[in-house]
């Protein structure tokens, strides 16, 4: 009986995550006449003319390049510079780790409005409005903190001795840090990386006030401004919602181990 | 054999670098740069910026579309984060469990927060269309949701509690797992229930983490943009708008970048106020 309810909680649970998901899914196959039908709940028929229609009538393909473009290239850069100084503060015994780890979180509590008006300025004035590499540099700066957080955590958990042997082995800092430090923090990596990678495909703030055309428009921007010519597309906007959902669904579905690991090393164990 | 790491020390500060001049770039050099565009007249249409002190800060205090978004967001943010909690708490509390297709479901709890804000906004929005929406069919109602004055801040919580209940549970259900299950034989065998072994084993020990998680959904609800934009742009009669909302409308629309700047900086002083309260709370409670 217990066991009962707790099966029905899990059920609970679970469609509750799913519903406007799933929702949003009936709709996408939904014919476009049934679209303002309500009941049935189902569609007499499935069809795909609502995904053909993101694809043929809009540039999407070329917006999810761009957002994997400038998700991806903000991954790398605030792995590269955020386990730099991950290491530097776990093993290099920097000095006023507290400190900066402390100023680190802090500008990770910045407001985006707040930061967004300066930056604006400073990217119309250096020619980089509507372009990709402004998007690139600032989310790479915005994941930086998540990034440093989160790897000093992986990293203080590399016994020093493994550092230590290769320095006396005659290995410099540099070569320590690449050869020995970043492959045994590959866990942290990947962790980071796949955060960092969702926090830039969802962005919306900067990426509406950067961008003007679908030179660098990113997801979450085409889908706020979906065109409607008179009404509002439902089933098209509800396909294309789909269409880059699908890319993270599949991110969450292989590496949810991961992810958690990576949201909680900072906040547990901090 | 094995020499001491400070005599290994190389110099941090060549690894430091770069992530330093990255985070003062986009960081901290535009917070600055915010607080001076506060203290000036600046106007994209109309001329040069002139110095103005704190003019643009005496418009706010007199301004009451800035109140209003200000206790709109200050409402949105208490009733958000305390659902989440709640129903996080709950959540985690049950996934706690063993039980098979714990991987799943941990996948499936995970996914709410995983999708863009912007796309969860777009599906809850279609849900509560007022002439098909499926929660009124559901509910067997007939209300326009965003379009009313009444609901439309609620259909915005509910939509945020939605989206980051996820984020809540996950974190808790990290450190409920964290907690030593001999403590809870130790517990049993002193006859408690499961309510005593919730109030005087899981909910103490789990006490600093939910200040942790109060902090990061509290500063995070605060700054609430994206689900607004979408969901109502502010709407209806500013009844949605929040200090975010007001402050990009006047930054990007009305292109004052002057007042919405001093607009952007009470969000950041909020934001900073708030943080420094559940500091000294939790410094308070952990002595």
């Amino acid at each position: 009986m217990k066991r009962l309810g707790f099966y029905a909680g899990l059920i609970l649970v679970a469609g509750y995550c799913l519903a406007p998901v799933l929702w949003q899914l009936i709709t996408s196959l939904r014919p476009a006449p049934e679209l303002t039908a309500l009941p049935p709940l189902l569609p007499s028929r499935v069809t795909a003319e609502h995904y053909a229609a993101v694809f043929a009538g809009h540039p999407f393909g070329r917006i999810i390049l761009n957002s994997l473009i400038v998700s991806a290239g903000a991954t790398l850069i605030a792995l590269g510079f955020g386990s730099a100084t991950a290491f530097a503060l776990a093993k290099l015994r920097a000095k006023g780790q507290a400190v900066i780890l402390g100023i680190v979180l802090a500008t990770s509590m910045f407001p985006p409005i707040a930061t967004v008006s300066p930056l604006y300025i400073v990217v119309n004035a250096l020619g980089l409005r509507d372009t990709l590499i402004a998007l690139v540099i600032v989310y790479a700066g915005l994941a930086l903190p998540l990034a440093v957080w989160v790897l000093t955590n992986f990293m203080r958990q590399v016994p020093d001795e493994l550092y230590a042997a290769a320095r006396v082995d005659g290995a410099t800092p540099l070569q320590a840090f690449y050869r020995v430090m970043l492959p045994l923090s590959a866990p942290g990596l990947v962790a980071t990386g796949l955060l960092v990678f969702i926090l830039s495909w969802n962005e919306f703030l900067y990426a509406l006030t950067f961008t003007a055309t679908t030179r660098s428009r990113t997801i979450p921007v085409g889908i706020a401004l979906f065109p409607g010519l008179h009404e509002i597309p439902w089933g098209e906007i509800a396909a294309a919602s789909l269409v880059v959902t699908l890319p993270i669904v599949l991110l969450v579905l292989l590496f949810q181990r991961r992810i958690v690991e990576g949201l909680t090393a900072g906040a547990v164990k901090g | 054999m094995i020499m001491s790491l400070r005599a290994l020390a190389a110099k941090p500060a060549a690894f430091l670098a770069p992530a330093a001049v990255m985070l003062a770039a986009v960081t901290v050099y535009p917070i600055l740069y915010v607080l001076w565009l506060s203290l000036q007249r600046h106007s994209l249409i109309a001329g040069p910026a002139s110095f103005v002190g704190f003019d643009n800060f005496a418009r706010l205090i007199g301004d009451g579309r800035f109140w209003n978004a200000l206790a709109n967001t200050v409402y949105f943010t208490a009733l958000s984060v305390a659902g989440e909690l709640m129903l996080g708490l709950v959540i985690a509390l049950l996934l706690a469990h063993a039980f098979r297709g714990y991987g799943t479901m941990r996948a499936i709890t995970l996914l709410p927060w995983a999708i863009p804000t912007v796309v969860a906004a777009r599906m809850w929005e279609w849900m509560y269309n007022g002439d098909f929406g499926v929660i009124n069919y559901l509910l067997g109602t007939d209300v326009n949701w965003l379009g009313s004055p009444v609901w439309a801040i609620h259909a915005a919580i509910a939509m945020d509690i939605w989206k980051s209940t996820p984020f809540v549970a996950l974190l808790l259900l990290a450190g409920r797992l964290a907690i030593a299950t001999d403590l809870y034989q130790a517990a049993r065998l002193d006859g408690a229930g499961p309510w005593a072994l919730f109030r005087y084993v899981t909910l103490p020990l789990l006490r600093p983490l939910i200040f942790i998680v109060l902090i990061f959904r509290t500063i995070d609800a605060f700054r609430v943009f994206d689900a607004i934009y979408v969901l109502t742009g502010g709407g209806p009669a500013n009844t949605t708008e929040t200090v975010s909302i007001y402050a990009y409308k006047v930054l990007f629309q009305g292109l004052e970048f002057g007042y919405g700047s001093a607009l952007a900086a009470a969000v950041f002083v909020c934001v900073a106020a708030i943080t420094a309260v559940y500091v000294w709370l939790l410094r308070r409670s952990l002595a």
